[in-house]
């Protein structure tokens, strides 16, 4: 099922006011519903190797994988069960190819990287997550965050340490408990969530919601709702105008319409009819 | 590594470098920093320093702990931080985060923790249950008429205590005690992490000058102000660093600034510019 005509992405990736290159990597698919977002990890070499291998390994392979017809099976139940082992295996892929990479190019040892991937099917998106880099979505005027960081600061705030308001000015803001591409496997955390018409979801790496606070984000995407390109770039220009002190990168995903799976036979003969 | 200076009465008496992840306060000698004061409990206070970030807890002393003249029961403590305990004060100094505020490219690149690596919080809370219990089963040797004198000369320093305070509370410093907590941290970011960009932006507005609500003015406070008819025309005005700007955001016609159309991309305002949006004309102005 081609996804092109109920999804719409904006995505927009700038090296931020103070590092000279881009270390993170995004990639989208709306035809087949898939978005990518990957944050280098730093005082590794090569940051921006890993995480442009993670999007291009996940994207590459979902593409193949969708487009071959995998992807029409994926309704109802077997359909979150399908989703969820799909992204498992590519991620697990990606991991190790991230490794061996590292294991066997000296100048690649210890490369990894954080990852986002969304992947949308009959009006359902399964969201999987390594590392601090966030998904988002609003509905309506409500902006909730999708995911929690795999982070030390979140293992503080969940312990009761600190409040999310004092982790503003945490000292270890930028230590991950979890990364793709440090280990022979990862654990990814795979969740699945209902889509609504209009609803938008925001992927981001760190570089956003360390500069712009949470309000912000909510307002401009609903002010900006109209342009999904800009509210992309007016996201980054924030997180710039602030200091803009890590890469940032944002992808966004409107729902445009309803996207459900046709049911039954009959239904599933047009839908194979129509395409 | 952190370092706590103690003093009192203004004189300084010693320098402690936080070495340990677990630091006991309090006036039994067992106590990594001892304080021999009628005043300091047997156990008083821990300082739990977990990589960069160290975390103040009153172990349910007698006559409380102070940072930046407010009673706390657990602080995360800042470079500059001055915890009172009686007489006796502490200035708890980072230099690493303070300095790393500096060159912040450094160390705010994303690093991987492994399990295992870290020291453990949890153990932190029994045992300092265990130990909060062991400070009230203990004899104290302090009269209720001590605590007295020692509030009230607290109560005194606090007057003093927003000179030290960190920057980035002073509003708390100076609030009545009890809601100092929500006021300090609950400030905008643009506040404390926008400080590269908090150029001063002149406030400015828009007046509209034709149709029906000709002659209203509408002040431009926010990031970002819309204009104009969703699913029609509408433009949008960020305020920014640089000063403002008007931007396209939906519809098949372009804003008109001047007399002139815009094209797709941002456009910066001056005084007195003219936008004409959905038919409509208004007018760009500074407020001075």
């Amino acid at each position: 099922m081609n996804l092109s005509q109920a999804l719409e992405i904006a995505t927009c990736t700038d090296p931020g006011m103070v590092r000279s290159h881009n270390e993170d990597s995004v990639a989208a698919d709306a035809s087949i519903g898939v978005a990518v977002l990957a944050d280098r990890m730093g005082g590794y070499n090569a940051g921006e190797v890993a995480s442009g291998m993670a999007t291009t390994v996940l994207t590459a392979e979902l593409q193949q994988l969708l487009a071959s017809g995998e992807g029409r099976v994926m309704n109802g139940d077997a359909g979150r069960a399908h989703a969820e082992s799909i992204l498992r295996t590519e991620i697990a892929k990606a991991n190790a190819s991230i490794y061996q990479a590292a294991q066997s190019q000296p100048q690649y040892a210890g490369m990894g990287t954080t990852l986002v991937v969304a992947l949308f099917y009959d009006n359902r998106v399964t969201v999987a997550h390594i590392g601090d880099s966030r998904v988002y979505r609003l509905r309506g005027d409500e902006l909730v965050q999708i995911t929690k960081d795999h982070s030390l600061l979140q293992e503080q705030i969940d312990s009761g340490m600190i409040t999310p308001e004092q982790a503003r000015f945490s000292q270890n803001k930028n230590l991950v408990t979890r990364a793709l591409g440090i280990d022979p496997t990862v654990d990814a955390e795979i969740r699945e969530y209902q889509t609504r018409p209009g609803d938008l979801w925001l992927l981001c790496s760190d570089g956003l919601n360390d500069m712009v606070n949470d309000e912000d984000i909510g307002m401009t995407l609903q002010a900006l709702s109209g342009n999904l390109k800009l509210a992309a770039q007016q996201l980054v220009q924030m997180a710039n105008d602030n200091g803009g002190r890590d890469n940032v990168s944002v992808v966004l995903v409107r729902v445009v319409r309803d996207y459900a799976m046709p049911r039954g036979l009959l239904a599933r003969l047009f839908g194979w009819l129509k395409h | 590594m952190a370092k706590l200076i103690l003093s009192m009465d203004g004189l300084v008496l010693k320098e402690i470098p936080v070495s340990k992840e677990r630091m006991t306060i309090g006036r039994k000698p067992h106590n990594d920093i001892q304080i021999d004061n009628l005043a300091v409990s047997g156990e008083h206070a821990v300082i739990v320093t977990i990589l960069n970030d160290s975390f103040l807890e009153d172990l349910g002393s007698t006559n409380g702990t102070l940072v930046n003249g407010q009673p706390i029961k657990k602080h995360f403590l800042q470079h500059n931080d001055v915890v009172e305990l009686g007489k006796y004060k502490l200035k708890y100094m980072n230099e690493q985060a303070h300095l790393h505020r500096g060159a912040p490219q450094d160390f705010e690149k994303t690093m991987v923790l492994r399990p295992g690596a870290v020291p453990k919080m949890e153990p932190g809370k029994p045992a300092s249950d265990s130990q909060q219990m062991r400070t009230a089963g203990a004899p104290q040797p302090m009269g209720i008429s001590q605590p007295n004198p020692a509030l009230s000369e607290s109560q005194a320093m606090r007057a003093a205590a927003p000179a030290a305070a960190p920057a980035a509370a002073p509003a708390a410093a100076s609030q009545p005690m009890g809601i100092s907590q929500q006021v300090s941290t609950s400030q905008p970011m643009g506040a404390s992490q926008g400080i590269q960009g908090a150029r001063p932006v002149l406030p400015a507005a828009i007046q509209i000058l034709t149709g029906a609500n000709a002659g209203r003015e509408l002040e431009l406070v926010k990031p970002l102000t819309t204009l104009g008819k969703p699913g029609v025309q509408v433009a949008v005005i960020t305020r920014r660093p640089q000063g403002y700007f008007i931007t396209h955001v939906e519809g098949a016609t372009l804003p008109v600034l001047n007399g002139k159309a815009l094209d797709a991309q941002a456009h910066a305002l001056s005084d007195h510019d003219v936008i004409e949006l959905a038919g409509v004309k208004m007018e760009f102005f500074f407020k001075t």
